[in-house]
């Protein structure tokens, strides 16, 4: 339905959104006004679409359609950019000229390079009808079957209190360079997460899923788990914190890992104020940084990933080997800082890769988060720990220190005591200090891995002396 | 003000929007606008409540959004970005049969609103479909109004060059200072104008102006590095505001401090009495009191991603919840002159509003919208909405948002250093570290910029790796000591996110500095 966006010059645009052609004719109108030395035009084009629930019915839902575009403009050694969604003639010229003169006016960068010419991309379909047409009435429909679920299954605790989201985007980013670069990529993504409460309010479970397809994600299944993990959750004891083995499902790995992508910046590592910056000058490249069973890649192209291939300058997106085998392989570089140090450019800071447009898409960046998995699965981690701590997700990380990439963040919806294999006990949520590189240092197992959003696939992981720091009365 | 929506659209800043773009008006300094007229806007906004109408809606309300953001940021001698952009697009809300439906669209034709019109009517009638309980709105006047930020200066009318040499001039003072190897420094500009219109007849137009300075030095030293923030709090105010800093002749004050933690003493854990500056207590009273006194959370609305409150069932809690001391006094607000949720209607025309949340120590009531008033009117007496519901932008929905939520000040004329005087063993706690709080805002860990230690009265040196971690209730009733009016300050944040899709909200929170008993410290710097 969504395949064959209208054209944007016979009238309104309806609900769809720039094909190829549409935003190669939009990029080349709007280069057309360009006097600079040179342009750069980033086009963001899209449809999303959202329902969102709680008290087990529909509470808000919306759809929006939108086209923006962003000129950069460069005179010399100097920059800058512009942004509109307002897409006639009148309004491109002037953006265009709104960026030329803001770019007269600033200062030059010494760091400048100059646009790119065309170049080779990956191949990568990430596109998916099923995700495109999920319009207010297959929302409504999931909505109901995930909440008709979640009552069932948690029918044992009393009335289930049913809360989640539902959202849809499909679009397209493109760039276009006075140099002769076009580049355009249509991607979709879908994501359902859904929260259960018991009645008596001492239990709360959570699940979700997201992926390009939404032809793979089963709602009914989610609101299952969640009902269930809330029911099992109810009347949580409290333990004395302190070091615990625990068993991380891919969510909460997801959540406590994101955090280490941003430390593989190779200028801030180079320049002395990384993570794996060495006291004295020098990185730790090369070096075992974590177990050797863990490897942590981006990669536009792989499967599980489906990532825009390429960045927003137009840099190919390449794979990046962060971590192999537990040795500091790769940094993510600039342009610049490529050049300076005789790099090829990344094109990826291990960003989750673009979510479609919609107004809000943009450009992701980066080629996907992946942390290669083992064979087992939860259970069976579960199952081969003699006395531990399930934790469902986490929530509200911060950083503490950079140096160490030391974070704090709490446990929600689903934390559980587990001896000699089983699961006996709802525990009370936990607030913990600890930091991601600790954490792959101290791995038992690593398990199946699986994705847990467009653009991420983590595995669950069971860890010693995982650092619970305080209690927290929040269920 | 008494005067129409026409004339101060035609006298107004807004006014420059009006006329037709002429490219050798092309200032760096003031970005032309792109065309637009107010009979447009107008007939637009008219045929999408018609439609809507047309569609079945027993209420709709349409708002148009014209957004203008702009930031620079720079380190050391070099710009990292100038970007400058603009937003412009109608959204669409409506109740059919109860339920409500929300579509936006860029296309700014007739035919374009008409059909987001019909757009939302069906995503009403779609929710209608999973949907138990019919939709009420509080009741609430009919106005037509026109207010915008006061201002002396647009911060958008600057012309670029001169922030960036604010900015570089506040690098250069720092960058001399022994130590500073790094320097960010940074300006975040807003200009939105808000027209919105209901089918009972409310029509307003509001300009809304903000600016959020940033400044941070590294230093490197001593084998490692540390890093200091100063609190530059965003504001609703003009240009004047920035210059008012002097970042340039504070630079090198600010950036002496991370010298000066490289050589800082790592705390002790244990249990200390902090002394919390107001650049550090706002952002606690944002996580601890802001949130959760938003009834949206307390009905289990944001369950599923920003989570609950702790402090619910309402009836459980209004006029009975000791949240702290009798010299504990917290209000909700929505006019304080400066502040990022100032107003004049929110975005379902209620009139910006200012109530007691909590009232000498005891909880008294919500943040709400006229969709929740009714469901506690009741127990608190209130039948109005307190005028929280505001969309960040034309293609968000609005929904229940902070306003301003401030510990005001107490009444002796108490000063900082009057409460390290009486302090005999503690820690001050200055600007905003790192901050984390659970999903139903009990358990919090904060962190600053720069902590003192205090022994005997006296500030007897830096401390470095401090957060401070307790549990909303027991930390606001150990506050035993709080500052007079002139050590209040307004702090606050850019960008508060809550919402699924997730929506930005600029809200301030004002406060004296204020003393904690023996709250529990933990120390942050363990080494890999």
């Amino acid at each position: 339905m969504r395949s064959e966006p209208k054209s944007l010059f016979d009238g309104a645009l309806d609900d769809e959104f720039l094909t190829r052609d549409q935003a190669r004719a939009l990029a080349d109108r709007v280069l057309a006004f360009a006097k600079a030395d040179e342009t750069r035009v980033n086009i963001s084009t899209g449809w999303a679409g959202n329902t969102r629930f709680a008290g087990n019915e529909i509470t808000t839902s919306g759809g929006t359609t939108d086209t923006s575009i962003t000129v950069t403009s460069t005179i010399g050694r100097r920059r800058a950019s512009s942004e509109t969604n307002i897409l006639d003639d009148a309004s491109l010229r002037r953006t265009v000229e709104f960026a030329e003169s803001l770019a007269r006016l600033s200062p030059e960068n010494p760091e400048l390079v100059p646009e790119l010419g065309a170049q080779d991309y990956a191949a990568v379909s990430s596109y998916f009808e099923s995700t495109a047409g999920l319009d207010p009435e297959k929302r409504a429909v999931a909505a109901k079957a995930a909440i008709d679920a979640a009552e069932a299954a948690g029918r044992s605790a009393g009335s289930i209190f049913v809360a989640g989201f539902l959202q849809a985007n499909a679009g397209a980013n493109a760039v276009a360079t006075s140099r002769g670069l076009f580049a355009y990529h249509r991607t979709s993504s879908a994501n359902l997460g859904i929260t259960a409460r018991t009645p008596d309010g001492t239990g709360s479970g959570w699940s979700s899923a997201g992926a390009r397809d939404w032809g793979v994600v089963d709602a009914a299944a989610l609101g299952r788990t969640a009902a269930q993990k809330a029911a099992a959750s109810r009347n949580p004891k409290a333990i004395e914190p302190g070091l615990y083995t625990v068993v991380l499902e891919p969510a909460a790995v997801s959540d406590i890992i994101g955090g280490l992508f941003f430390t593989f910046n190779a200028r801030a590592n180079d320049e002395g104020r990384g993570t794996f910056s060495k006291p004295g000058g020098g990185t730790k490249l090369g070096e075992k940084i974590a177990d050797e069973r863990v490897t942590i890649y981006s990669d536009p192209a792989d499967p599980q990933l489906l990532a825009q291939p390429f960045a927003q300058d137009g840099t190919p997106v390449r794979r990046v080997t962060f971590i192999e085998n537990g040795i500091l392989k790769e940094f993510s570089y600039d342009r610049f800082w490529a050049q300076k140090q005789g790099k090829t450019p990344t094109g990826a800071g291990g960003g989750f890769g673009g979510g479609g447009g919609g107004g809000g898409g943009g450009f992701g960046g980066g080629g996907g988060q992946k942390i290669v998995g083992g064979t087992k699965s939860v259970d069976e981690l579960i199952a081969s720990t003699k006395r531990g701590i399930l934790v469902t997700h986490f929530f509200y990380i911060r950083p503490l220190d950079q140096r160490t990439v030391m974070l704090t963040g709490l446990t929600r919806d689903g934390t559980f005591l587990i001896e000699n294999g089983k699961i006996t006990q709802a525990l009370k949520n936990f607030r913990w200090n600890e930091s991601p590189l600790f954490l792959l240092n101290k791995i038992d197992e690593i398990g199946k891995a699986e994705p847990v959003g467009a653009g991420q696939v983590m595995p669950s992981i069971k860890a010693r002396d995982f650092n619970f720091s305080s209690l927290s009365d929040a269920v | 003000m008494p005067f129409n929506r026409r004339d101060f659209l035609k006298t107004s800043a807004a006014a420059t929007a009006l006329v037709i773009a002429d490219p050798k008006c092309a200032l760096a300094a003031g970005r032309p606008p792109a065309r637009w007229s107010e009979t447009e806007a107008d007939e637009l906004m008219a045929a999408a409540l018609s439609a809507a109408r047309s569609a079945g809606a027993s209420y709709a309300d349409v708002r148009i959004g014209r957004y203008r953001r702009q930031s620079i940021g720079t380190r050391e001698r070099q710009i990292t970005g100038v970007s400058d952009s603009e937003s412009y697009g109608m959204g669409v809300r409506t109740i059919v049969n109860g339920a409500w439906g929300f579509a936006a669209t860029s296309q700014m034709t007739t035919d374009g609103v008409v059909k987001v019109a019909r757009d939302a009517a069906r995503l009403s009638r779609a929710a209608g479909t999973v949907q138990k309980r019919k939709i009420e709105l509080a009741p609430t006047p009919v106005v037509n109004g026109n207010w915008q930020t006061p201002v002396k200066r647009d911060p958008l009318d600057v012309p670029i060059e001169d922030k960036v040499a604010l900015l570089f001039a506040a690098n250069d003072a720092a960058l001399k200072v022994p130590g500073i190897r790094f320097v960010n420094s940074g300006l975040q500009l807003l200009r939105e104008i808000k027209m919105y219109a209901n089918s009972e007849g409310t029509q307003t137009t509001q300009t809304f102006i903000r600016v959020g300075p940033s400044f941070t030095a590294t230093a490197i030293g001593n084998g490692g590095f540390q890093q200091y923030g100063e609190e530059l709090a965003p504001r609703g105010q003009g240009w004047e505001y920035v210059e008012s800093l002097n970042m340039p002749g504070n630079a090198a004050k600010w950036a002496s401090l991370a010298v000066e933690k490289l050589g800082a003493r790592s705390v002790e854990p244990g249990r200390y009495d902090l002394i919390i500056t107001p650049e550090n207590l706002w952002l606690t009273i944002h996580e601890s009191i802001g949130h959760p006194t938003e009834l949206d959370r307390a009905l289990g609305y944001e369950a599923n991603f920003a989570g609950t409150s702790f402090i619910a069932p309402p009836e459980a809690q209004i006029g009975k919840l000791k949240y702290g001391k009798p010299l504990m006094n917290i209000q909700g607000d929505r006019t304080q002159e400066g502040s990022l949720a100032r107003c004049a209607w929110d975005d379902e025309g209620v009139a910006a509003d200012s109530w007691l949340l909590i009232d000498k120590g005891i909880f008294r009531d919500y943040q709400t919208t006229r969709e929740q008033a009714g469901t506690i009117k009741a127990l608190t007496g209130v039948s109005k909405s307190h005028g929280c519901s505001f969309a960040d932008s034309w293609d968000s929905v609005q929904f229940q948002r902070m306003p301003n939520v401030s510990l005001m000040p107490g009444e002796q004329n108490i000063s900082m250093n009057d409460i390290i005087a009486a302090t005999d063993r503690g820690i001050v706690i200055k600007n905003r570290g790192s901050w984390s709080i659970d999903h139903q805002r009990y358990n919090f860990q904060f962190s600053g910029q720069a902590y003192y230690e205090v022994r005997g009265g006296k500030i007897t040196g830096m401390l470095k790796d401090v957060a401070y971690q307790s549990t909303t209730p027991v930390f606001w009733n150990s506050m035993d000591m709080i500052g007079g009016k002139d050590s209040y300050w307004l702090g606050g944040s850019f960008g508060d996110g809550k919402g699924q899709p997730a929506q930005s909200n600029s809200v301030s929170h004002g406060c004296p500095p204020a003393r904690f008993r023996q709250v529990n410290v933990v120390n942050t710097g363990r080494e890999a």
